[in-house]
């Protein structure tokens, strides 16, 4: 679905996505890593469980919440990716650790 | 200046307001009810939301009583909104839990729950003594740092803002006026007869409640009422969303939001009109959320707030006619969601009725003069 308007040299990092290996372009952001990988929806809503996708990109509409190197609910349109960060779709409300 | 009519006028829109408001419009009332608008302080945008019952009345037993009676009618309550609005309030009745992080706090609730026992005479309150293990098989995730805490089932929790949305639109279906930017001009008194200048307007009726909160103390005084309530502000913070942790069980100063948020509270601090949060309360009030539960470690908080309690010098409800000018009535208290049923479905029929019964004798603002001349 999406596309990287302009190459930025052809640098990638290696990240994971949902367990998937997935070269990501070196500087992009979690949220572009996760839609540049082909999933569209990147969470469920805490309350209704519907699927919902980045949206802002700017850190504004909370859209894009995902878990990140296992901690939940990160803004995955404001992190940068990094050399083996684990990027996870996330299910409804994030688990706790009793 | 427009002038209308109507059979009661009730002073302020939060929820004690409102709750009053809805209950004259229920008994058939022709009401209006004016809300002073943003400029006010709003406690009831800033509530905790509890339905909370052990630890009110201590030596005081009307007011566990009337505290008990509430909550034993919320849950009617909260079907009789929701068939109304269609609006869920979230309310929840599975029994609250005051914790206690020492032994010498342990020891002093289990007094003053026995004292709350024996003050309750035939109405039997009861309530348990949990040790840690026995807390911790009610809500697995505390800490070790917790010695026990005290158990009542009276105890529950509902979303304060939407009660207050749903005692509005109840209110509005029943055919009660509801008027923003209301802020009172004049009152003008004369026995079951009230005129009230309110945004560029005049309405008389012939009830009067004045439910305004902390502008009660000023509003009353006119109207040979005595309400010396003062602000106690009260901070508290919203983490994040997260999977149920507490199993649903309130406590006095942490629950879990039907959301997924875990609100945390609560301080109790003389701060006058000034409703902003310090980073010190902030930082203690997270404290003892972690040592207490230390899973919060890895929760974050996603935001804060203050709010204004509406604080008699007793921490009481103040419920009272007039005896200048019948036909006024007066009531405010702290607890405006855990009182709301008995607002709505008792003393709003009293206040139509025209008096105020002997169960609410102890709450009159007559105490107030004893204690001046002590």
């Amino acid at each position: 679905m999406f596309r990287i308007l302009s190459d930025a040299g052809g640098a990638t990092v290696a990240v994971l996505i949902d367990g998937r290996p997935y070269q990501a372009p070196r500087g992009c952001t979690a949220a572009a890593a996760a839609l540049l990988a082909g999933e569209s929806a990147t969470r469920t809503t805490p309350v209704s469980g519907v699927p919902r996708a980045p949206y802002c990109m700017m850190g504004v509409c909370f859209e894009c919440l995902m878990e990140i190197d296992g901690v939940p609910n990160q803004q995955a349109c404001l992190i940068p990716v990094a050399e083996g960060m684990r990027i996870n779709r996330q299910h409804g409300k994030a688990a706790v650790q009793p | 200046m427009p002038k209308s009519t109507c059979d009661a006028l009730v002073i302020g829109g939060g929820l004690v307001g409102s709750a009053i408001a809805y209950g004259l419009a229920r008994g058939g009332a022709h009401v209006e009810l004016l809300d002073e608008g943003d400029v006010a302080f709003r406690a009831s945008r800033g509530n905790f939301g509890l339905v909370w019952v052990q630890s009110k009345g201590v030596g005081v037993p009307e007011y566990q009583r009337w505290s008990r009676l509430s909550a034993e009618m919320w849950d009617g309550f909260a079907a009789e909104l929701r068939d109304a609005t269609g609006i869920d309030c979230g309310h929840e009745h599975r029994g609250g839990v005051t914790l206690c992080l020492s032994e010498q706090e342990f020891a002093e609730r289990r007094r003053m729950m026995e004292q709350l026992h024996v003050e309750s005479g035939e109405t039997r309150f009861e309530y348990e003594m949990l040790d840690h293990a026995g807390l911790k098989k009610l809500i697995p995730s505390i800490g070790p740092a917790v010695v026990g805490g005290s158990f009542t089932k009276y105890d529950g929790c509902a979303n304060p803002l939407y009660l207050l949305r749903a005692l509005h639109a109840a209110f509005i279906r029943r055919g009660g006026r509801y008027v923003g930017d209301s802020k009172i001009v004049s009152i003008k008194a004369a026995p079951h007869n009230f005129s009230v200048a309110a945004g560029g307007r005049t309405i008389t009726a012939p009830r009067l409640v004045l439910a305004a909160g902390l502008g009660n103390r000023e509003l009353a005084a006119p109207l040979g009422l005595n309400v010396p309530v003062r602000p106690v502000r009260g901070q508290i913070m919203i983490t994040e969303r997260v999977r149920p942790a507490l199993n649903n069980v309130v406590t006095l100063w942490i629950r879990q939001t039907a959301e997924g948020g875990l609100m945390i509270g609560e301080s109790r601090e003389e701060a006058g009109l000034d409703d902003t949060t310090t980073p010190d309360v902030q930082r203690t009030l997270a404290a003892r959320a972690v040592k207490t539960f230390p899973f919060l470690r890895d929760v974050r908080v996603v935001r804060h707030w203050a709010a204004l309690r509406v604080m008699a010098p007793d921490g009481l409800p103040v419920y009272e006619q007039s005896p200048r000018y019948a036909g006024a009535f007066v009531a405010t208290c702290h607890s405006g969601v855990t009182l709301a049923a008995a607002h709505a479905l008792r003393f709003a029929d009293h206040v139509a009725g025209g008096a105020l019964p002997a169960e609410l004798a102890r709450f009159s603002d007559r105490r107030f003069d004893v204690q001046d001349s002590v």
